[in-house]
């Protein structure tokens, strides 16, 4: 496989994985929340949107208009009834309930269609395996492409919204000091509400695009959520664009490692991840202590 | 020993003490178990024992010392590795089992040096992407391959029924060895500086407390607990696959377990391990039907019992079998300085 | 009927009692000066009325409403506003997006972006900084600012000198005569004591969670205060109560 091939097939890849990320950072930023339901959630989304196109015969864009509003109201109500609650006990117990929220999500999906994995693959015709012919060593794929520019555009649309609207404002304020937030007029319950609603819609229309590239089972979920925190971790938590790098990182790593031996390619995602981490580590202790030469004993 | 002040401090309540002699009674009675229990009764205990080391473990990393770690199956999965490398190089079975325990508090040392220095969701989740690293990493080696995991032959040299016992005593004695320390740990100016950092790690630091030092000492404790309970799983199941023995239902469990008995609590891991145990063995049969019905189960603590049973029963009736913390008794009203 | 009507108030920190059966009423257009040493509950109190913590007895009432429970932001609605002990702007956000958070609530009034850069001019060409980077005197203009902008009926200022040199603090009380001139109606926490006593209608000395002095400004002598303050000869100044 050519060069460029493997860089665009990582970069793309990348930014599936900033689109599925991107909820988590949200729902971390503004609540502090470790949702570990995430990535279940992101599966439950490609099984709607699978049995909704199964039943009346749509194309999965068309049933995915339908699943973002209810996966939105999901995550709206998920924080209003569930993690709201949990959250004054303490940062630790809306862990147990997102945990119970996957466990259940994904032995109910179980139940109602059974082991099989399954693909929206299928159902989106020529798309899902059409591509690009850069050069005869180097092709881009439609889907893929397709997948990045979205996720390109949410981040830079939630971006604006942050930025310049009076809502957006409204969330950042809160993620930053909920309780001064309330003394300034802002109903953080509300805030916190919204932000759930916008993290689960994204990382519903992150698992339909899953299931559209590659395949899903109910069991896919936690695979998912590793990626969308590797990712987080990897581009910075708390900023959005961060998110995106860290997905082509994320992305790029896997790729290369599965070009040198297909059974690397987890392994070279989480050897990435824990070696960003380490270099950061450095980087913070030689800040610490007065820079980079100092700290090394160079002098100057 | 009133001393004037108005309120006395006591380690050792009436309910303690009691408590105490029952629970020496218990251990006794649960030591000699395989001489009058039957196989499956020794069995099902043997898990249970395996199950309290879990939530117990999990407890002091989240309640006292405040590490959540998604991870702690690397741990479980590293020592089985370990000592089933050990057993297939010729060494003898317990010793390897022992060794492998002990090869894994080992590797945790330089691990914590790395990973402690991580905040909050960074340390969770990166505790479980190291899991799923050495995960990959062990099914790389020919003897695991990949999936497929391999047995642990060298147990088939003792009869099931010794196998049974010795793994029964093991699990007995591993168990208790680690509450032992976590009570003697915490009971001493230790717990108090763990519990500080827990609160707030910067004004624990301030007063002197050794952060660093005490973070680690709690996680190499959890990691070598982690592992004992994973070649105790590998002594039991005798077979080692990496699916099964690195899988994240294992740190599932112990959040579950943990949460459900009651964090920072000493006596909530036990009852949480009861619960999850009692709840595995009257529902298990119904797979899918019975882990949906877990995950309903946390999330309803979550909602209405976050303290966990223990704590709930704490809080409620101010309860405390075991002597961990210190309780202060006022004995009269404490009387206004006069106004001069 | 009073404005703010506050009855047998409990607030406590935990296990600590922090206000201890405090009760008064505040008419609109009333300046109340608040002083206290650290600690004697000026906070808490001020947090407690403004909704930012929960009291464990007691009640609140609000322009005839009982606002005891109500949320913090709902009374922010009602006309109820805060500047909290330590300014707590939002640090990442620049100082006009500060101003204007605080601008989603639905009142309307007097207080606009451009009136509150009007009384505090060193904010206008800081409008963009973002609010961590402010000095002391700025941040506390702003905070200020933060809190007109929700048009309030009652305002609550918390130390407002607090950590300022006293030539920032002189620009800061001289931008807000007017305010005070306004007839806004104001609950104010001041260390320094004849600052306090030189803008306020009336003084309320706070010792250890209860109120030990409670009149008007004019018929305090500053020998008196002193002496509530430090709790002393408590029976003199019973009588004033």
């Amino acid at each position: 496989m050519s060069f460029f091939n493997l860089v665009a097939q990582g970069v793309l890849l990348g930014g599936y994985y900033a689109l599925l990320a991107c909820g988590l950072s949200l729902m971390f930023g503004v609540m502090r929340i470790i949702n570990l339901a995430h990535g279940d959630l992101a599966i439950l989304a490609a099984f709607l949107v699978f049995s909704i196109s199964d039943a009346f015969g749509l194309s999965p864009f068309l049933s995915l208009v339908g699943v973002l509003p209810i996966m939105a109201a999901v995550g709206w109500a998920l924080q209003r009834g569930v993690l709201e609650r949990s959250l004054r006990s303490g940062m630790l117990v809306p862990l147990l309930a997102t945990f119970g929220l996957s466990i259940a999500l994904e032995n109910l999906l179980f139940e109602a269609y059974g082991a099989d994995t399954r693909s929206l693959g299928g159902m989106i015709g020529d798309l899902a395996f059409d591509s690009y012919e850069v050069t005869s060593q180097f092709s881009v794929s439609y889907l893929a492409a397709l997948i990045f520019a979205l996720s390109v555009a949410l981040l830079g649309g939630l971006s604006i919204f942050l930025k310049t609207t009076s809502l957006g404002r409204a969330i950042r304020a809160t993620a930053e000091d909920p309780d001064t937030a309330e003394l300034v007029g802002i109903d953080a319950r509300a805030v916190y509400a919204v932000a759930a609603a916008i993290a689960v819609a994204t990382v519903a229309l992150a698992g339909v695009m899953l299931g559209m590239r590659a395949t899903f089972d109910p069991y896919s979920g936690p695979m998912q959520l590793i990626f969308a925190f590797e990712a987080v971790v990897i581009g910075g938590i708390g900023s959005l664009w961060g998110t995106l790098t860290g997905g082509i990182m994320l992305g790029l790593a896997q790729s290369i490692g599965a070009a040198i031996n297909p059974k690397w390619f987890l392994l070279a995602g989480h050897l990435t991840f824990l070696a960003v981490l380490g270099i950061r580590l450095f980087r913070d202790w030689a800040r610490a202590r007065g820079g980079l030469r100092s700290a090394l004993g160079l002098g100057g | 020993m009133n001393n004037g002040l108005g309120f006395t401090v006591e380690r050792w309540t009436r309910e303690s003490a009691a408590f105490g002699i029952a629970v020496a009674l218990v251990v006794l009675a649960l030591a000699a178990a395989p001489l009058f229990a039957g196989a499956d009764a020794v069995d099902k205990l043997t898990t249970l024992f395996i199950y309290v080391i879990l939530a117990a473990m999990w407890n002091a990393l989240a309640g006292y010392a405040g590490l959540v770690s998604v991870g702690q199956q690397a741990f479980f999965g590293i020592g089985a590795y370990f000592a089933i490398r050990l057993a297939v190089a010729g060494f003898p079975a317990y010793p390897s089992l022992l060794a492998g325990a002990v090869g894994a508090a080992l590797l945790s040392i330089p691990v914590s040096f790395f990973m402690l220095r991580l905040r909050g969701g960074e340390f969770s989740i990166g505790m479980w992407v190291l899991a799923e690293a050495l995960h990959l990493l062990v099914n790389l080696d020919p003897l695991i391959q990949g999936e497929t995991g391999t047995s642990m032959i060298a147990m088939n040299a003792f009869a099931p029924a010794q196998r049974l016992a010795a793994n029964y005593w093991l699990s007995l004695g591993a168990m208790l060895a680690l509450l032992g320390a976590i009570f003697v740990l915490l009971r001493g100016p230790f717990g108090a500086s763990v519990q500080a950092i827990r609160d707030d790690e910067e004004a624990a630091a301030s007063i002197g407390v050794k952060v660093i030092a005490a973070k680690q000492t709690v996680f190499i404790l959890a990691a070598f607990g982690c592992a004992l309970a994973g070649v105790l799983w590998l002594a039991t199941s005798i077979t080692f696959q990496p699916k099964t023995n690195f899988g994240v239902q294992w740190t599932a469990y112990m959040i579950l377990m943990a949460l459900v008995g009651g964090l920072g609590t000493f006596e909530g891991p036990i009852l949480g391990a009861l619960f999850f145990f009692f709840v595995q063995n009257e529902f298990g049969e119904n797979g899918v039907w019975y882990m949906a019905g877990l995950g309903v189960v946390a999330i309803l603590f979550a909602l209405f019992l976050p303290r966990g049973l223990w704590g709930e029963i704490e809080a409620r009736t101010g309860l405390r079998l075991l002597p961990v913390g210190y309780r202060l008794r006022l004995t009269e009203r404490t009387r206004a300085r006069p106004v001069m | 009927m009073s404005l703010l009507s506050v009855d047998r108030l409990d607030v406590r920190h935990g296990l600590l009692q922090a206000v201890r059966e405090v009760s008064f009423a505040l008419e609109e257009g009333e300046v109340l000066a608040l002083v206290g040493a650290n600690g004697a509950g000026k906070s808490t109190l001020l947090r407690a009325i403004a909704g930012a913590h929960q009291p464990s007895a007691g009640s609140i009432a609000f322009d005839g409403a009982d606002v005891t429970s109500m949320r913090a932001h709902k009374r922010v609605a009602r006309g109820i506003a805060l500047v909290p002990e330590g300014r707590r702007l939002f640090g990442d956000m620049s100082v006009e997006e500060n101003l204007r958070v605080a601008m989603r609530v639905d009142r309307r009034g007097h207080w606009t972006l451009d009136r509150v850069m009007e009384l505090f001019p060193m904010l206008i060409e800081r409008r963009n900084s973002l609010a961590g980077n402010l000095s002391g005197g700025e941040r506390q203009a702003a905070a200020i600012g933060r809190a007109l902008l929700t048009n309030p009926r009652l305002l609550l200022l918390d130390e407002v000198s607090l950590g300022l040199a006293p030539v920032v603090v002189e620009q800061l009380y001289k931008s807000m005569t007017s305010l005070l001139e306004g007839g806004a109606t104001l609950i104010l926490v001041e260390q320094e004591l004849n600052r306090a006593l030189s803008v306020a209608t009336r003084v309320l000395c706070m010792l250890e969670g209860k109120i030990v002095l409670d009149g008007p400004a004019k018929a305090m002598s500053r020998e008196l205060i002193v002496d509530a303050y430090f709790g002393l000869r408590r029976a003199a100044v019973q009588g004033l109560r």
